[in-house]
C-alpha cells in the first residue's frame, strides 16, 4: 500500500505542475504546440532526453542487460549517444531556424515547402501516425504493468486475479489519463517543465537504486564476481565454454524428463512403482527444488543392471520429438513432418514451432492451485515458516523454470551490433522530437543537448546494465533470485520490490512512470498538433478557425488517438517490446529523407515519394517476414532489418532525384540561399 | 577544424564496433566488465566530440535568425 500512496502522490505532484505551467499559458495555439519558441538550453536537453528515454530506459536496460549481457550497452545505448547527437546537430538546428524563419510547427508542413508538393502530406501523415501508435502503445502498457507488479498485495480481497494489485488495465487508464490532462492543462510549456522534472527523478532514482542493490548483493565486487563465477558470458559478448558446458548438461537432463513425462502421462506405457521411486531419489543428488521429477527420469532412463539391452520404457524418434515439444508448451505440427519422424529435433530445431497461447497460465494455476493466494498470507497458517502464500506471476515463474527447456546461451552477432546504429537514426523523424526542436529560444540553445546528451545516457544506462548483469546470478536469502526463463522486463521492479524498502520501492516506481510519462505526454501533443495544422488548417483554410478551435481540436485528436491505443493496450499483450523496434526501424528508414532535404538540393519531390514508398514497402514485407513481430529476433541477411529499409529507401530516393526535374530555382533559394 | 571534427565522428562510430573485446570477460577495478567500460568511454567520449562540434563546427550563421521575430504563420512556398 505504502507504494501506492507514493505513486499516487506522485501523480498528484505532476498534474499540479501540469496546471501551474497553464497559468502561463498564453491562450495561442503557438504557445500551446511550441511553447512560443522560449524554452532555454536546461529545459531543451531534460525535455529531449525524458522525451527519447522510454520505458526502455530503466526497465528495458535492465531486462536486456539480464537477457543478453553487457553487451547491450554498447548496442543501445552507446550508439544512441553518438547518433542522437549527430541528429540534433545535422538536423535539429536547421530545421529549428527554418521552422522559426517560416512559421513550421510539423514536419509535413517543412515537407510540403521543401518538396513543393502538398500531397507528401497526404502520404506522410498516416504513415507518421502510423508509426507513432505504436511507440505510444509501449508506454501505456508498460505502466501499467509496472504499477500491477510494484502494487502485488495492497489490498485484502480486491483484484484477485491481479494478485491483489491494481489491474494493468487500471495503471494504464489513470496514468494516460494524467498525462492527458497536465498535456491538455500545459501544452508543449506543460510538457517541457514535466519532461524536466521527471527526468530528474528517474536519474537521480535510477543512482539511488543502484546504490542500494549493489549494497544488498554485498557490494559492487562482490556482485560482480558471482556472474563472473556463474554466469561469465553475461560479462562479454561470446559464450563462455563454462555456460556452453553447463546448458549441455541442463539441456540433457529436461530431454530425460520431458520423455519420462510423455511416457507415463501422454503414453501412459511408464508408471514406476513406490519401490522403483524410492530408489530413484536414493541414487540421485544434489536436491534442488523440486528435484523429484528428475530423479525419476533419470531413474528411468538408466539401463537395467542385470539386462543392459532392457530399459523401463523406449519411446521412437517420433515420440520423442513429441515429448520435447509437449514438455516446452509448443504447438505439435499436423501432419508431423518426415524429418522428424526420421530424426531427433536439436533445441534450435524445437524453437522454430511457437509455443501454445495460455498453456503455461492454464497449468501453473492448475499444478499449484493450492499455492496461489494473497502475498502476505502464510502458506500454512499453522506452520509460517513455509513461507507466503504465491502470487500468480510466481507461480507461472515456478512453472516455466520447472518445465521449459533452460536457455541456450548465444552470442552476439557482430553484424547486427554494427546494424543496430541504423536504429537510433529513427530520432531523426520522430515527429515529437522535432516539435521539442522547435521550441529552442535559439540556435545556441542546442549545444548543452549536444554535448551532454551522451552523458546522460551513459549516467541512465551504466547503472541499469549492471543491475540486470547481477540479476543474472545474484543470490538473496540463500537462494537465486530469479528462477530460469522470467520475464526480463520484470527484473528490475522486483528487485527493488525483493532488496528495498517498500518507501524505495514506491519512488522508484514513479521514476519508471516519469521515465515512460515524459515521452507519451510529447507523443500526444505532437498527434494533436499534427492532425490540425497538417489537416484541419492545412485543407480548412487557417483563417477558418479561431486559435481556441485550433487547440480543442488538437486536445479531441489527442483523446480520440489516446482512446484508440488504449482498446489496443487491451486487445495485444504480448509483443510490445518487439513492436517497439519496428516502430523505430520505420522511422529510421525515412531519415534519409529528411537528412536529403536538408543537404541535398537535388532531391526531388519525386525522389522523395519513391524513398518514402520503398521505406514503407520493405518495411511491410520484412514485417510479415518476421511474423508481424512473432520472431523476436529476426535478421535479414544477418543484419537488422532496419539496415536494409534504410539502403533501399535511400537508393531509391537517389536514382529517382537524379532522372526526375530538380527542384525550382524558387524552392532552392528559400531553403540553400548561400549557394 | 571543422573536417577534423567530422572526422572523429566517424573515428567513434568505427572504434564503438571493438570486436577485439568480444570475448572478454576481465572485471577492471575488481567489478566493471571491461566491454561496459570501454563503451562507456564511448560515450564520454561522444560527449568530447560534440562539444568540439560546438567550438569549431558551428552553424553560427544560424545563430542570427532568433534576432528576427519569430514567423507567426506559415508562409507556404509554391505547391503543386
Amino acid at each position: 500500500m505504502t507504494q501506492l500512496v507514493i505513486i499516487g502522490i506522485y501523480l498528484a505532484l505532476l498534474l499540479f505542475l501540469g496546471v501551474f505551467s497553464s497559468r502561463l499559458f498564453k491562450g495561442t495555439s503557438k504557445d500551446y504546440m511550441l511553447a512560443s519558441h522560449s524554452i532555454g538550453p536546461f529545459l531543451l536537453l531534460m525535455s529531449i532526453f525524458g522525451t527519447t528515454m522510454t520505458a526502455f530506459a530503466l526497465v528495458g536496460s535492465s531486462g536486456e542487460a539480464y537477457k543478453e549481457g553487457v553487451g547491450v550497452y554498447g548496442m543501445l545505448a552507446s550508439s544512441s549517444g553518438i547518433i542522437h547527437s549527430l541528429c540534433f546537430f545535422l538536423l535539429g538546428i536547421k530545421l529549428w531556424s527554418w521552422g522559426y524563419k517560416y512559421g513550421y510547427t510539423t514536419q509535413i508542413q517543412f515537407f510540403r515547402d521543401r518538396l513543393e508538393s502538398d500531397r507528401i502530406g497526404i502520404l506522410l501523415f498516416p504513415i507518421l501516425v502510423g508509426l507513432v501508435i505504436p511507440y505510444l502503445l509501449i508506454g501505456v502498457m508498460s505502466s501499467g504493468v509496472v504499477i500491477s507488479s510494484i502494487t502485488e498485495g495492497a489490498f485484502e480481497s480486491s483484484f484477485a486475479d491481479y494478485d491483489y494489485g491494481v489491474p494493468p488495465w487500471l495503471g494504464s487508464l489513470v496514468i494516460s489519463l494524467v498525462v492527458l490532462i497536465y498535456v491538455f492543462f500545459g501544452g508543449m510549456r506543460g510538457t517541457a517543465w514535466a519532461n524536466t522534472f521527471q527526468t530528474i527523478v528517474f536519474m537521480v532514482l535510477g543512482v539511488v537504486t543502484f546504490v542500494v542493490i549493489s549494497n544488498k548483493l554485498g557490494g559492487l565486487d562482490a556482485a560482480s564476481h558471482a556472474v563472473l563465477e556463474k554466469n561469465p558470458s553475461k560479462l562479454m559478448r561470446a559464450v563462455d565454454p563454462a555456460d556452453r558446458e553447463r546448458y549441455a548438461e541442463r539441456y540433457q537432463t529436461w530431454t530425460l524428463i520431458a520423455k519420462y513425462n510423455y511416457a507415463r502421462r501422454i503414453l501412459k506405457t511408464l508408471k514406476l512403482t513406490d519401490e522403483q521411486k524410492a530408489e530413484a531419489y536414493k541414487r540421485f543428488k544434489p536436491r534442488f527444488p523440486n528435484w523429484q521429477t528428475t530423479a525419476e527420469a533419470v531413474y528411468a532412463n538408466q539401463p537395467d543392471p542385470e539386462d543392459p539391452e532392457k530399459k523401463l520404457y523406449k519411446l521412437t524418434n517420433e515420440q520423442i520429438n513429441k515429448a520435447l515439444l509437449t514438455q516446452d508448451d509448443r504447438v505439435i505440427p499436423d501432419p508431423f513432418p518426415e524429418k522428424w519422424v526420421q530424426g531427433i529435433m536439436a533445441h534450435h530445431d524445437l524453437r522454430e514451432y511457437p509455443r501454445k497461447a495460455n498453456a503455461e497460465e492454464e497449468k501453473a494455476m492448475l499444478i499449484f492451485a493450492e499455492n496461489i493466494g494473497h502475498p502476505e498470507h502464510d502458506l500454512d497458517p499453522d506452520d509460517p515458516s513455509k513461507g507466503k502464500k504465491w502470487t500468480i506471476k510466481k507461480a507461472l515463474g515456478v512453472y516455466r523454470a520447472s518445465s521449459w527447456a533452460p536457455d541456450a546461451p548465444h552470442p552476439m552477432s557482430k553484424l547486427v551490433f554494427f546494424t543496430y546504429f541504423f536504429v537510433p537514426l529513427s530520432v531523426g523523424m520522430f515527429p515529437h522530437l522535432f516539435q521539442h526542436w522547435l521550441t529552442a529560444r535559439s540556435a545556441a540553445t542546442f549545444k548543452l543537448p549536444v554535448v551532454a546528451h551522451p552523458l546522460f545516457i551513459m549516467i541512465v544506462w551504466v547503472p541499469c546494465v549492471l543491475v540486470g548483469v547481477w540479476a543474472t546470478s545474484a543470490t538473496f536469502q540463500g537462494a537465486p533470485l530469479f528462477p530460469p526463463h522470467f520475464p526480463a522486463n520484470a527484473v528490475l521492479a522486483a528487485m527493488v520490490k525483493k532488496m528495498t524498502s517498500p518507501v524505495l520501492a514506491g519512488f522508484l516506481t514513479a521514476g519508471i512512470l516519469a521515465a515512460i510519462m515524459s515521452s507519451l505526454d510529447s507523443q500526444f501533443l505532437c498527434i494533436g498538433t499534427m492532425f490540425t495544422e497538417d489537416i484541419v488548417v492545412h485543407y480548412g483554410g487557417k483563417d477558418r478557425f479561431t486559435d481556441k478551435q485550433v487547440v480543442f481540436m488538437a486536445r479531441m485528436f489527442i483523446i480520440v488517438i489516446v482512446a484508440i491505443t488504449y482498446g489496443f493496450s487491451l486487445l495485444e499483450p504480448r509483443r510490445v517490446f518487439t513492436l517497439g523496434v519496428w516502430c523505430f526501424s520505420g522511422f529510421s528508414s525515412l531519415f534519409p529523407i529528411i537528412f536529403a532535404a536538408i543537404y541535398w538540393k537535388r532531391l526531388t519531390k519525386a525522389g522523395a515519394y519513391a524513398g518514402v514508398l520503398v521505406a514503407i514497402g520493405t518495411w511491410l514485407f520484412l514485417f510479415k517476414e518476421a511474423d508481424y513481430a512473432l520472431k523476436p529476433n529476426y535478421t535479414f541477411l544477418g543484419m537488422m532489418p532496419v539496415a536494409t529499409m534504410v539502403v533501399a529507401s535511400a537508393a531509391a530516393m537517389i536514382l529517382v532525384s537524379l532522372v526526375t526535374r530538380p527542384p525550382s530555382k524558387a524552392a532552392l533559394e528559400r531553403f540553400f540561399p548561400e549557394d | 577544424m571543422r573536417y577534423t571534427v567530422y572526422g572523429l565522428v566517424v573515428l567513434l562510430i568505427i572504434i564503438h564496433q571493438d570486436n577485439w573485446l568480444w570475448d572478454d570477460k576481465r572485471l577492471i577495478l575488481g567489478f566493471m566488465p571491461i566491454t561496459l567500460l570501454y563503451q562507456a568511454g564511448i560515450s564520454i567520449g561522444a560527449a568530447i566530440v560534440w562539444f568540439l562540434a560546438t567550438k569549431f563546427a558551428w552553424p553560427h550563421h544560424l545563430e542570427e535568425v532568433a534576432q528576427e521575430p519569430p514567423a507567426q504563420a506559415q508562409e507556404s512556398g509554391e505547391t503543386e
